[in-house]
Order: structure tokens, then sequence, then C-alpha cells
């Protein structure tokens, strides 16, 4: 029997089909401003017997598809410790929030932080900078890893981070020096998110942020762990939903 | 209702604005309350309170009013209803649950202020409220540094305001101070009925709000049983018409749907399947039509079966104990019954932690919800040290800060779907 697990997020929509708990399909799309076209899209053509729906849209799709649902906080706890077995704590950036998440030993969702009132520090904050700076999001990365030293950003806010960093350069401050105080911004909001849960390995970083080696490097450093990046972090919460449903645990399917 | 537009107008409100709110809270009403499967009959009477919230209770105490007694509206449990009764005055609770006219309460309000307290503003300034119009005297107390500042904004905007000063710590002193205030309210409440307090009103009172508290507290046992035999939102309903209905008819309302309920618990009949997951709210009171957060976890596979809230047990679950012979007796009787209030303006407030560990395993509650209203320092700064005390005790917790508003509904339904998961994962 195949299991689906849908998340739809801010920026992108993900579906993992398992059976036996193994992954057997995965794919990624951008979401619209449709969410039900989002949908649509990305199911077409993707075989399932049972689905369930986590973050953003979850509810929306429970409705349309008469699926179960499962936040992404429990969504990401169940992904995070199916891909890796000894996971205790869970960092996930994505494009509009964050949050962490702490397992007790049994893998067990316990506690849970989430910021997800303001996008500065998350992954929308990381492309505007990189887009004020000229560089794409790989470039980005690379530049920040380049630097010597960090320029400071002091703005909190996305808009006027961005205005300060266009200053910045103007007044002849190294475009590589400004990409590291971003990504040290970024890593400060979620260190700060990170320590309000308990901090154990290992520590999962997940959402799509975790494709950036900077911030993965940065976050290390932080909290003097090291961080283990799945191979496709962005997939961890529609896995941990198709798990979900696979389990046939508390279904709230209509 | 054109009986009760002139009636309004008497009032001084603001009648489009007045309509404007009715509408808005007679569709919140019918999405939130009406929409409950198998509610209890006994449900009926306090639909129909709702219904009439602004129209029948008012004509009531504009009648009463005119037969020469005193309406007496207030903001805290601290202040003692049977001293209100007892110069046959109505006591009505002002505190208001809804983000009406933030604009205008925050032009002489601070932004950043506990929304309870923007809201009186915002009723009252927006002219929409006939509790506080009605109101002969309203009594404030220096409770909470917000609501402290706040009633010297709101003196001049009032006919009669009373503040009655409180404790901080229940020591010999706080408790004498509590005496003498009360002293001193009867007083007030005296020269503005043109009645004496006499030991036998004092007494008859007394017993009247007992019979009150101890119908609330016999619903609050009846939902010891799973499945639950009536929704947390009907019982912060019940709760919240506690503090403005007419003491004696609502006593005998909430007895006749204790004996409702338990039939139904006998028959093993509830409004959720048995087993659904059980919650204890902890925390600032929810003031109607504040239904928010208790509509967000009922319609997320959970039920909560206690109120740990001033809007709940911590104001009703004491009685007034003991004889008296005398108004002076009877006074230090009220007195010893309202020091046990365990609110978090008090420092320090270790009853509070026992009773919500006390309520948790009576009540079977899975995990706490703990509640605090933004800018709420007293409650927020004391949702830490009761967070990690429980937590340490393997008695789940979950702590949420918010406002009256919409917007972040959505992100509370994630965090309060992700507690009742790991509450359902144990």
């Amino acid at each position: 029997m195949r299991t689906a697990g849908i998340d739809i997020g801010s920026r992108t929509a993900k579906v993992v089909v398992v059976e036996g708990g193994k992954i057997v399909f995965a794919k990624k799309s951008v979401t619209s401003h449709d969410l039900l076209a989002t949908m649509d899209e990305l199911l077409r053509g993707v075989s399932y017997d049972k689905a369930v729906a986590t973050g953003y849209g979850r509810h929306l799709l429970r409705n349309r598809l008469g699926c179960g649902v499962i936040s992404e906080i429990g969504a990401f706890a169940i992904g995070a410790r199916a891909l890796v077995p000894s996971c205790r704590t869970i960092l996930d950036i994505g494009g509009q929030d964050t949050k962490a998440i702490s397992l007790d030993e049994a893998g067990a969702m316990k506690k849970f932080e989430m910021n997800d009132k303001c996008a500065a520090g998350t992954g929308r904050f990381l492309e505007v900078m990189a887009t004020a700076l000229g560089y794409s999001l790989e470039d980005f990365a690379a530049a920040a890893l380049s630097a010597a030293r960090a320029e400071k950003i002091n703005s909190m806010c996305t808009v006027f981070a961005e205005s300060e960093v266009i200053s910045l350069v103007a007044q002849g401050a190294r475009r590589s020096d400004v990409a590291l105080g971003i990504h040290g911004s970024i890593v400060d909001r979620s260190a700060g998110l990170l320590n309000r849960v308990v901090v154990r390995d290992d520590v999962v970083f997940a959402g799509g942020v975790a494709l950036n080696p900077c911030v993965r490097q940065l976050i290390e450093n932080r909290i003097g762990l090291r961080v283990v990046v799945p191979e496709d972090p962005q997939i961890v919460g529609a896995l941990g939903a198709a798990l979900h449903g696979e389990a046939g645990l508390h279904e709230d399917e209509q | 209702m054109s009986d009760y537009r002139e009636m309004w107008t008497q009032l001084g409100l603001d009648l489009k604005s007045h309509d404007a709110l009715l509408a808005v809270l007679g569709r919140a009403y019918k999405d939130i309350f009406l929409t409950q499967k198998n509610r209890p009959a006994g449900m009926k009477y306090f639909d129909f309170v709702t219904s009439e919230v602004h129209g029948l209770r008012i004509k009531e105490l504009m009648d009463a009013r005119a037969q020469g007694r005193i309406v007496v509206g207030s903001y805290c449990v601290f202040v003692p209803e049977e001293l209100i009764l007892a110069v046959d005055g109505i006591s009505v609770g002002l505190c208001s649950g809804a983000e009406w006219n933030f604009a205008g309460a925050e032009e002489v309000l601070p932004r950043n202020l506990c929304p309870l307290i923007k809201s009186a503003f915002g009723f009252k300034m927006g002219k929409v409220c006939p509790y506080l119009e009605v109101s002969d005297i309203v009594v404030g107390e220096n409770t909470c540094d917000g609501k402290k500042k706040s009633y010297e904004v709101l003196a001049p905007m009032v006919k009669d305001l009373y503040v009655m000063d409180l404790p901080q710590v229940k020591s010999e002193a706080g408790r004498a101070l509590l005496r003498a205030e009360y002293g001193r309210f009867v007083e007030k409440l005296e020269a503005a009925s043109g009645r004496k307090i006499t030991a036998d009103a004092l007494r008859k009172r007394i017993e009247i709000v007992n019979a009150k508290r101890l119908a609330v507290k016999r619903l609050a046992a009846i939902r010891k049983a799973d499945p639950a035999p009536i929704s947390g939102l009907d019982a912060l309903l019940i709760n919240q018409i506690f503090f403005f209905d007419d003491p004696v008819r609502f006593t005998e309302a909430v007895n006749k749907l204790c004996d409702e309920l338990e039939e139904r618990v006998k028959e093993g009949a509830g409004v959720f399947p048995k087993g659904t997951t059980r919650i204890l709210i902890s925390g600032c009171p929810m003031a109607v039509p504040n239904w928010k957060v208790p509509a967000i976890v009922e319609s997320s596979n959970a039920v909560i079966v206690g109120e740990e809230s001033c809007i709940g047990e911590r104001g009703t679950q004491w009685l007034t104990e003991g004889q008296g012979n005398t108004v002076e007796e009877m006074l230090d009787r009220i007195t010893e019954r309202y020091f046990r209030i365990d609110c978090a303006v008090f420092t320090p407030n270790a009853s509070r932690l026992d009773h919500v560990r006390e309520m948790t395993k009576k009540y079977d509650a899975a995990g706490v919800i703990h509640y605090s209203l933004q800018f709420c320092q007293p409650y927020i700064v004391e949702s830490g040290p009761v967070e990690r005390e429980l937590e340490k005790e393997g008695i789940p917790v979950f702590r949420l800060e918010t406002d009256y508003s919409q917007e972040d509904t959505g992100q509370l339904r994630t965090r309060v779907e992700a507690f009742v998961e790991r509450l359902q994962g144990r």
C-alpha cells in the first residue's frame, strides 16, 4: 500500500510516497498563489492509496482530498527521526518560517518553538538579500564562505535589512563580507529559537535553507554540535506525513 | 428588538456601532457554539441568555435601578459579590473579550497593553456596552500594572469610578489591607445605595453566592467523566455568564443542566468520543466573548476538561465559610475566602502551581495549555516556572500567548495540533 505525504509550504510543495516505510517516490514543485492548482499539479500522475497532508494548506487539502492531517511540527519530528534514527533535535528553516523541535529518547516530540510571525531569518530573507547583492543563492553562500570578516547587519526587518545592505555596499563594503553578515543574522535568529528547546545531538537541520553550506557551518559553530543535513532536506515534512499515514494512527479522515 | 433600541439610546449607545457588534457576536456564536454536536438540552437556557445579553438582562438592570437599586460593575473576582448583593444591588462583570475599537483605545492607552484592558476602553469609547453605561459604580482594582494605571485614564470617562486597593503579598499585613478595603467598600455601597448592610441581609447573600459557586463546582466535578458530557466551550460560556446573570436563576439553570449531565454520564454519552485527548487550560481569564482558543482546541481532536482561571475554578472553587453573627465577623469570613485566590499578581504564588497539578490529576488531563494574554507580565513570567515544574513531573505543558485578534488563528492551530499530537503519542 502506497501512502502519500503532502507538504504544501509557502515557497515549495512536496510529495513523498512511502511503501513499507521506504520512500518510493518524491517530487517538489513551486507553490503558486493557487493552493489547489499547486496541489493538482504536484499530484498529477502520482499513484497512492492513502494520503496525509501537512503544512500551511493541510486543512484545505483535507477538505478537498478527504485525507488525514498532521501538523508540520509532528510531521518533521517523524520525518527527521526516520531519516536519522539518532535524531534528538530538529531545526527547520523554511521559506517563511522556522521551527525547532526536541525529541525524547524514544524519538517522540517533546518541546517545540516556532517563528511564523516574521520572515526575517528565513529563506525569504536569504532570497531578498542575495538579489540585493546581485548573487544567485548558490553564489551567495559561496561568497559568504569566502569572506574574511562579517559585515554586521543591524536591522531585524527584512525590508530594512535590504536597504542597509545596499547602503553598506554603496559605502564600499565588500559584497562577500556583507554576505557573511547576512548569513550570521539568520543563524542568530535560529540559534535563539533553538536555545528555547533542548539541544542535544544528533541535530538534524532541515528545510530549504539547510541546502546552504554557509548557514550549516555557522550553526555548527554556534551550537558546538555537528548538524546532519538529510540528502533532501526539503522533503522531511512530507516524509513524516506519509509515515504517519502508513502507521495508521490517530487518523482524521472525513 | 425595537424596545431595546429605545433603551440603548437612553443609555447613550452608538446604535450603528452597537448593531455591528451584535451582528459580529451573533455570527461568532452561531459558528462556534451552535455547530457543536450533541449539546446538552440544558444549554438552551444559556443560549437564550447570550442572545439577550444586551437586551433582556439590561432591561432587568434598568428596571431594578428604577426601583432604587444600584448596579455595580467590576473587573476582578476580588470584588465581593456578597457585599454588592447585601445592599440589594446587582453585580455585573465588565471584563470584555473582543477586539473592538482598539483604534479608539490606542488613542488613550499604549498599543502594547493587555487586550482585556484595551477591549474595555474600546467598548467604553465606542459606546457599545450597555453594562458600562448602566453601572452606577464601576469598581476598579489595583491588581496588575496595566489595570492600575488604566483606571486613572478611565476615571473621567465614567460616572463613579471606585478603586479598591489589593495586597501584593499574602501576609498578615496583606490580609489586613484586604479586610480594610472590604470595610471601606461596604461604606461606599451603603452610601451609594442608601441602605445599611445588616447581618441578616449579608448572611442571606453569602448563601446565594455560595449556592452559585456550588452549582458550578458541581458542573466542574461532572467533567471528570470520559466521554466528556459537555464541551469546554459550553462550560466556559457558563462560567462567563456567572458574572452577569441573576444569581438565583443562574444557579437553578446550572443545577438543572447538571441533573441532565449526570444522566449522560450514567449512559456513557458525551459530546466527544470516549478517549478524546483531555486538556486543562490554565492562566489568564477568557472574558466574554473571547472563545478563540477553546474553539481551536476543541476542533483539534481534544476536549477542555477544566479551567484554572478566574473565569473558572480559581474564581469559584472556594466558598465563604464559617458562621458569623455580625457584619464584622462575616467580613472576616469573606476576607478569608477571597484572600485564597491565587492570581499571578500575588508574589509568591505557590498555591497556583499546586492547583494546576491537582486539577490535572482530578480531571485526568493529559496535558496543560498555559494561556496568557499578550503583554500580561504576571502570567507570562509565571508560565516559565509552571511549565518547568510540571514537565519535570511528567505533565506536558504548552505555553501560548495571544490576543483577541483573528490574525494568529492559523499559527495557534498548528501549535495546538502539534501539542495534541504529542499527547496522543504518549
